[in-house]
């Protein structure tokens, strides 16, 4: 997902018994639907998890409008360039938004930026891949803000307040995001053969890479399992991938593509469709860094931050300035 | 509200917080909807419009330096609470009307 592998202390879930009266008291509200907020009372495990994961999640957002922004400036027409700059400047506003959540937990939004640019944290493995043609852009809106929708929509319930109602303003603008990615689509699949070619090649390079959003099988992991109790995650890694393939084949017979998976098949037992694994291998080798743009995009992220610095001082000077100035006035 | 228990340190550099409020469209009061960082005042003013009002939400904007904003305290939830749950009087529902009186 936009959060993927994050570590809890590791020492799996302790029971109410085995909890002092504070953390007790915190995990039965927790567990009657509460919410904790800023300046609750929360174990250190909690907090240091929310902010790895919200971080990690508000870094995707950010270096997720890098893939779009690539065509931006070729958008076929002017329709489709206004739609995706705001496509575009939603992900820096979900980022903004869950930037703010994370410092409510005692880490400032610098902090954050420096970690990553310094890959001490990550973001989501899917903004590692290229965007090549335009179809792609089709592709990354209907199959990549279709997983995060997935897995935003059940978090807009997560014990953590901010980042709860983070998630409901994300939740309202992402929608229009998976649509504009389909109807393009849409559009592509009744056009020319070149076009329809153009849209299935996009659908075969960024399938895996849509599997792999959720993480690897998290069935048996400790660090899943207490970041259910404490509803920091709402549901296992397949649930997820499961709901995300049922949804997303009949799409793709819609739309008359296939997906490149000659395995997949209806299942009636469990009602959902069988579908094969990603090569988890290329997953953790895209997460140590060894991605077709990793480099790419966590350089231009820092010639970003570094070309910023002069209007971030420039700004911060100015407003000293007016305010001694209006001082003096006074 | 922005205001974590232990505050982190503030670094050099770093535009402050602003906490962001914001009055919709149906004549309801400012309410809350998040934070950002600005130099100024004036440019949180601009930024707010950015994040937070891009689908027409609001018609207008309250910005306020998080540290200006002085909050309860959780662990004085009981001192500061419980005094008026037990006036339940204070509540319609508290009187029972006969119904032939009809609507009241």
């Amino acid at each position: 997902m936009y959060a993927q592998m994050i570590q809890s202390t590791g020492k799996g879930v302790k029971s109410l018994d085995e909890m002092d009266p504070t953390e007790r008291a915190f995990q039965e509200r927790i567990d009657a639907g509460g919410k904790i907020e800023p300046k609750d009372w929360m174990p250190a495990g909690y907090r240091k998890n929310l902010i790895r994961q919200i971080g990690q999640h508000a870094h995707s957002e950010i270096i997720g409008q890098l893939p779009e922004g690539n065509w931006i400036t070729r958008a076929p027409t002017l329709e489709r360039k206004a739609i995706l700059l705001a496509k575009v400047q939603d992900e820096a506003g979900h980022g903004l938004y869950l930037y703010c959540a994370a410092e409510t937990l005692g880490i400032t939004r610098d902090e954050m930026f420096e970690a990553l640019n310094e890959g001490r944290m990550k973001y989501s493995s899917i903004f590692n891949y290229p965007t090549l043609t335009w179809a792609d852009m089709g592709a990354v809106g209907w199959l990549v803000d279709g997983a995060a929708i997935m897995n935003q929509v059940p978090l807009q319930r997560t014990s953590y307040g901010p980042y709860a109602r983070a998630m409901v303003r994300i939740c309202k603008e992402e929608s229009f995001h998976q649509r504009q990615g389909f109807d393009i689509m849409m559009k592509m699949c009744a056009g020319s053969e070149a076009q329809k070619r153009m849209a299935q090649d996009a659908l075969n390079r960024f399938w895996y890479p849509s599997l792999m959003m959720f993480g690897p099988s998290d069935a048996e992991s400790v660090h899943s399992a207490q970041s259910m109790a404490w509803k920091i995650k709402m549901n296992t890694n397949d649930e997820l991938r499961q709901k995300f393939v049922d949804q997303t084949v009949p799409q793709a017979e819609y739309l008359g593509l296939t997906v490149p998976d000659e395995t997949i098949k209806w299942n009636d037992e469990k009602g959902g469709y069988d579908f094969a694994e990603p090569d988890w291998t290329e997953f953790y080798d895209v997460l140590a860094g060894n991605g077709p743009c990793n480099h790419d995009r966590l350089e231009t992220r820092k010639q970003a931050w570094d070309d910023g610095a002069w209007v971030r001082e420039g700004m911060l000077a100015h407003a000293a300035k007016k305010r001694t100035a209006k001082v003096a006035a006074e | 509200m922005n205001t974590p228990e232990k505050a982190a340190p503030k670094r050099t550099g770093e535009w402050p917080l602003f906490e962001v409020f914001i009055r919709g469209q149906h004549g309801l009061s400012h309410r809350h909807v998040g934070s950002l960082h600005a130099p100024d005042a004036e440019m949180a003013i601009k930024n707010a419009r950015d994040v937070y009002t891009r689908r027409n939400e609001g018609v207008s904007i309250w910005v306020v330096e998080a540290e200006a904003i002085h909050a309860s305290a959780p662990g004085e939830k009981e001192a500061l609470y419980d005094p008026s749950n037990d006036k339940v009087y204070r509540h319609p529902t508290f009187f029972d009307v006969p119904e032939e009186v009809g609507h009241m």
